[in-house]
């Protein structure tokens, strides 16, 4: 194989990757502190796409434009959303049986998808690229590669790195930690468990918001999006470990790597390839790759 | 007293259900029909995750994999033969429950819910994504299997009324099988198991072994479902296999009560029925082409007033109103 297209797929599979990481990272918190099966993240990307897209005209012309300042405005509603809705309803499931939580969750999931139809229709839609990332980079001699592209995978970084910084040397990222590891000990250290949680969802729902509005310029947005992520999101949370966000990141990576070289090589059988993966970690790995 | 009610009870809603087709239109027999599918489904999951506790969100992949059997194994230019076709889409279906079920039976809780959808995906991307079952276009059934022996036709079931009598029969085969495993030494072994699959091992149960037949079996009736559906629409396609179909008959089994079998029946009918209640023009006007959202918005209702799901409804109602006679005070 040509090295620069060799090097193209690699980008690929890690900006994939690390889109993949932004989503199943919150999933993994709210799964992992919260103990809620939350079929219902998906639809979060798919709001925050959606939002990227239906917001443009009003920021630039309530705001003055401009991509970041869309993305921007996507991420505060979001987290507004998320806190909303974790007291709205979330916070009924945490005594619940998991099953009665993707009962409800499912619920969640046909409201937003019918909501979105009503609100924007059920049409694909293209969210342009902002000028200053609509170059490309050459690559080789007659390779090139989207710049936009990149700005996704070191945005995803960006984030990445801190929610690290967050998580290991913060208060808060103390209180997430101790949560996940023993939700009744730090209720009982005096820390008020269902404020952490929502912030927490809170958290998870911006991050699932973001990684969905960086996305929609090159994946357009389109109904169904949500839970086309949902399930490999739900692979990638369960590689990884429940509630372990580094086992969220290398299982992001893994997949995305594995997804993206599975097209090139194996095209027929593109799709089999991440469960395959999975099954065979869960073989030998029962409980995912950093179990909490 | 109360064995009397129950046998009375049985005996009008079956003569009711058998005199269906003489008053109901073709339309509400066929959505008779489509329930009592539906909740052949549920029943074969119910096995598993009300009986067994094994949770699977990747049921719809024998579902799926059973109709495909028959559509593409019947003839096109006349009916196949229900003699051969039915054991063999149940035999395909519990043949890819024994190779996944093995495996995927290591795993526990969330992870065993995971790995089945992990399996039932794959199934999903095979008939999805080459050219065996026609890709995402499906195919078509062209005749309904019959009963044949030699040139005898013992049974056809192209006829609607014909159709009906036969899906029902094989519900209620279905289901008084299911009912008698469940009071047998092994469904003994089974509730064990759901309950304390520790102490069952400790007691000297290869539980591995009881988890892994019950898996088998289940998946084998789901092959029933599917078959019935695949001769009902004559048409299959890959959204049969797809994880929402899953999520959907878990939803009933859940919705109707977890553990008791008529719990999956109840859900069958009552998931199916909202969903048709909520599509329908005359009732909602130009809110039935929106009907996911009033759905939606149900299902979320419904599992914030019936924790224990719909057969478990007189229970929650008998615990409230003794714990309100009891003491008002302590009652929330």
């Amino acid at each position: 194989m040509d090295p620069a297209i060799l090097l193209i797929q690699c980008l690929n599979a890690v900006q994939y990757g690390l889109l993949l990481f932004l989503v199943a990272s919150g999933l993994t918190l709210i799964f992992g502190i919260m103990g809620i099966i939350n079929l219902a993240h998906g639809s979060f990307y798919m709001i925050g796409a959606y939002m990227a897209f239906a917001l443009q005209p009003l920021v630039a012309q309530y705001l003055g434009g401009g991509f970041v300042i869309t993305v921007l405005v996507c991420v505060v509603l979001a987290t507004v959303l998320g806190y909303f809705l974790e007291w709205a309803f979330y916070s009924y499931l945490y005594t619940r049986e998991h099953l009665q939580q993707v009962l409800m969750t499912y619920g969640l999931i046909l409201v937003f998808e019918e909501l979105r139809s009503i609100i924007v229709g059920n049409d694909v839609h293209g969210v342009p690229v902002p000028s200053w990332l609509n170059g490309s980079v050459a690559l080789g001699d007659v390779m090139t590669y989207p710049v936009y592209r990149l700005f996704i995978s070191a945005v995803c970084i960006l984030i990445a790195l801190l929610m690290f910084w967050v998580l290991n040397r913060t208060r808060l990222g103390m209180m997430i930690r101790a949560g996940a590891s023993n939700r009744e000990m730090i209720n009982s250290l005096g820390i008020d468990i269902n404020r952490l949680f929502r912030i927490v969802f809170a958290i998870g729902v911006a991050l699932a918001a973001l990684a969905g509005a960086i996305a929609a310029p090159v994946s357009s947005v389109y109904p169904g999006m949500g839970n086309a992520v949902l399930i490999i999101c739900f692979v990638v949370v369960v590689i990884g470990g429940i509630g372990s966000i580094k086992g969220a990141f290398l299982a992001a990576m893994l997949v995305g790597f594995v997804d993206t070289f599975g097209q090139v090589f194996f095209p027929a059988a593109a799709g089999v390839m991440v469960y395959l993966l999975m099954a065979a970690i869960l073989l030998f790995k029962p409980e995912g790759l950093f179990k909490h | 007293m109360r064995f009397i009610l129950r046998a009375v009870l049985l005996l009008v809603l079956l003569a009711l259900v058998l005199s269906l087709p003489s008053f109901a239109s073709s339309y509400y027999l066929g959505l008779v029909i489509k329930i009592m599918i539906y909740a052949l489904f549920a029943l074969s999951l119910q096995l598993l995750v009300g009986c067994t506790g094994l949770v699977s969100l990747g049921h719809s992949a024998f579902f799926g994999i059973a109709a495909y059997f028959v559509t593409l194994l019947s003839p096109e230019s006349g009916a196949g033969n229900m003699l051969w076709l039915l054991p063999g889409a149940m035999l395909a279906a519990m043949g890819y429950a024994v190779v996944t079920g093995a495996l995927a039976l290591r795993t526990k809780g969330i992870y065993f819910i995971m790995v089945t959808l992990a399996f039932a995906q794959m199934a999903y991307y095979v008939f999805h994504d080459t050219a065996l079952g026609g890709g995402t276009d499906g195919i078509y059934l062209y005749f309904r299997p019959e009963i044949r022996l030699g040139d005898w036709v013992v049974l056809n079931i192209d006829n609607q009324f014909v159709f009906y009598v036969f899906t029902l029969a094989c519900l209620l085969l279905t289901w008084a099988f299911l009912a008698l495993l469940m009071r047998s030494r092994f469904g003994a072994a089974l509730t064990g198991i759901r309950v304390n699959e520790q102490r069952m091992r400790a007691a000297g149960f290869s539980t591995f072994k009881y988890k892994l037949i019950a898996y088998v079996i289940g998946c084998g009736l789901a092959g029933v479902a599917g078959f019935l559906y695949a001769a009902k629409d004559g048409y299959v396609n890959p959204e049969l296999l797809a994880w929402e179909q899953s999520g959907l008959v878990l939803l009933m089994v859940i919705l109707g009560g977890m553990g008791r079998l008529w719990g999956a029946v109840l859900g069958a009918v009552a998931l199916t029925l909202l969903q048709e209640l909520f599509q329908s023009h005359a009732l909602f006007g130009e809110f039935a082409s929106r009907w996911h959202l009033t759905f939606g918005l149900a299902i979320i209702a419904l599992v914030a007033v019936l924790p224990q799901g719909l057969a478990g409804l007189p229970e929650q109602l008998r615990n409230r109103r003794r714990s309100k006679s009891i003491s008002p005070a302590s009652a929330q």
